[in-house]
């Protein structure tokens, strides 16, 4: 490893590599820049304003959920349950939003009427996204391991300490439109 | 002059206020109840009753037991959020007779399957679609008005 290292540098050293070391120091601080304003474009699509602009009617019913007023006044935003938070899986979900683009160009929930058509799609999509990943944008922020079961209801208990620790289940096989209006549930498991 | 006009004016007072006929007008005036006394006590209908502090219902408690033999079963825990609509039963996720063994809840009724004119079909009936219009949530609340009714021997 060591021997590797001196080898490098003597490379970078060497006269005909003296532009090389400049190239790197310029990708770094470049890198650095781009990292920046990278971040903050990512940043501007994760406040709710951005989700509101082609889904104002979603940002109206989540009002009246447990996600935007409890009593300890913690807010879960749209991004906190539909961007990841592991960086990969972020910018994965990012380009798979850039087929949202397609579909706003296309005016796919253009409508409240197209909208209730495609909701049942839409919603199914997400719940097999969360099925995929273990609901880890709710685990996120709900940790089994920290659920204090003498705090919880018995109704919470009784499926919180079977379905759920084994892991047969996961948070969105039962919570299905914790924040948003159910589409059709007609055939959908468990309804 | 000054003195007799600050006498005058003085005295007017003194007799106005002092008149019975005068105030009983003003209250016949300020009482627009006409001295009906509601839940509210004897107080004027335009004044504004102080809010009482909303009831919570407890997330979880006890099954309540029935007063009589045809009352829908309470509902002991919260529904906050539940969605019954068109689309959605939130209820009936647990409560089907599909999903209440899972669930471990209890199972709504087989009267529900019956419609109006006494038939029986294979899903809940309309008429019984709406869970709330019949089960309530119950929070620990004073009842408004005395009540003296009695359960039936077999129920108490
Ligand atoms: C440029 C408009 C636009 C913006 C901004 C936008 N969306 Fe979308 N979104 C759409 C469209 C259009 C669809 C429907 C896609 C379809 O019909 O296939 C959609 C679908 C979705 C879905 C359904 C799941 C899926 O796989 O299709 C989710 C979840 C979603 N958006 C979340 C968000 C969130 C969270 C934000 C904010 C960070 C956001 N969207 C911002 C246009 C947008
Ligand atoms: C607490 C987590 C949570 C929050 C916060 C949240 N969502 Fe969702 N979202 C879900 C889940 C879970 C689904 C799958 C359908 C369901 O269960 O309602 C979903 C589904 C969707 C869909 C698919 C269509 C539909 O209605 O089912 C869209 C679009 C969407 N969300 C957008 C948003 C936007 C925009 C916001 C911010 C205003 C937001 N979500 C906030 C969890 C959340
Ligand atoms: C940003 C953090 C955050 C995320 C992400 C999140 N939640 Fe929550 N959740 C909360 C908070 C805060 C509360 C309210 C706690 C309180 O004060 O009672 C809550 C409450 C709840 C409740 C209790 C509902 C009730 O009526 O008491 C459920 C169920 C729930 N969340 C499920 C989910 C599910 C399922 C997801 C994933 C789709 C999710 N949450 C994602 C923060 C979050
Ligand atoms: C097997 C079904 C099931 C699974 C899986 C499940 N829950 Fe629940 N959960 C319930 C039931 C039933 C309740 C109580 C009824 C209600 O509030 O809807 C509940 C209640 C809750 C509550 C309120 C607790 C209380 O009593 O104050 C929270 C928070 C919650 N769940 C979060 C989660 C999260 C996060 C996950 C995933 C890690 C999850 N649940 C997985 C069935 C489930």
């Amino acid at each position: 490893m060591l021997k590797r290292l001196k080898r490098l540098w003597v490379v970078m050293k060497s006269p005909s590599s003296a532009s090389m070391g400049f190239i790197l120091l310029l990708g770094f601080t470049g890198g650095i820049i781009f990292w920046g304003g990278f971040n903050t474009g990512m940043e501007a699509t994760n406040t709710e304003e951005f989700c509101a602009g082609c889904h104002a009617p979603i940002v109206k019913e989540i009002r009246e959920t447990i996600h935007y007023s409890n009593r300890s006044g913690v807010r879960a935003i749209c991004s906190d349950c539909h961007v990841p938070h592991n960086w990969t899986d972020k910018i994965v979900r990012k380009v798979q939003a850039s087929k949202e683009l397609v579909a706003f160009a296309m005016g796919t929930i253009s409508t409240d009427e197209k909208f209730q058509a495609r909701r049942g799609h839409l919603a199914d999509r997400e719940w097999q996204r969360m099925k995929g990943n273990d609901s880890q944008e709710c685990r996120n922020c709900h940790q089994f391991d920290f659920m204090d079961f003498s705090e919880q209801g018995a109704r919470s208990v009784k499926q919180h300490s079977t379905a759920l620790a084994s892991g047969e289940k996961t948070c969105v096989d039962c919570h299905k439109g914790i924040a948003h209006q159910l589409p059709n549930m007609e055939g959908i498991e468990g309804w | 002059m000054k003195k007799l006009l600050t006498a005058i004016i003085t005295a007017g007072i003194v007799a106005l206020s002092a008149s019975p006929v005068w105030s009983a007008d003003a209250d016949d005036y300020m009482t627009n109840s006409g001295g009906v006394e509601s839940l509210r006590g004897q107080v004027e209908i335009s004044t504004i009753n102080k809010s009482e502090s909303l009831k919570q219902v407890p997330r979880d408690q006890k099954l309540i037991d029935r007063n009589y033999v045809q009352q829908p079963p309470m509902i002991p825990h919260t529904t906050r959020g539940y969605q019954v609509n068109l689309n959605a039963n939130k209820c009936l996720s647990c409560h089907s007779f599909k999903n209440a063994g899972e669930m471990g809840a209890t199972k709504i009724s087989v009267t529900h399957y019956e419609t109006r004119d006494g038939m029986t079909l294979s899903d809940v009936s309309p008429r019984r679609y709406f869970c709330l219009q019949c089960h309530v949530t119950q929070a620990d609340a004073k009842p408004l008005v005395g009540n003296t009714f009695q359960p039936v021997d077999s129920l108490r």
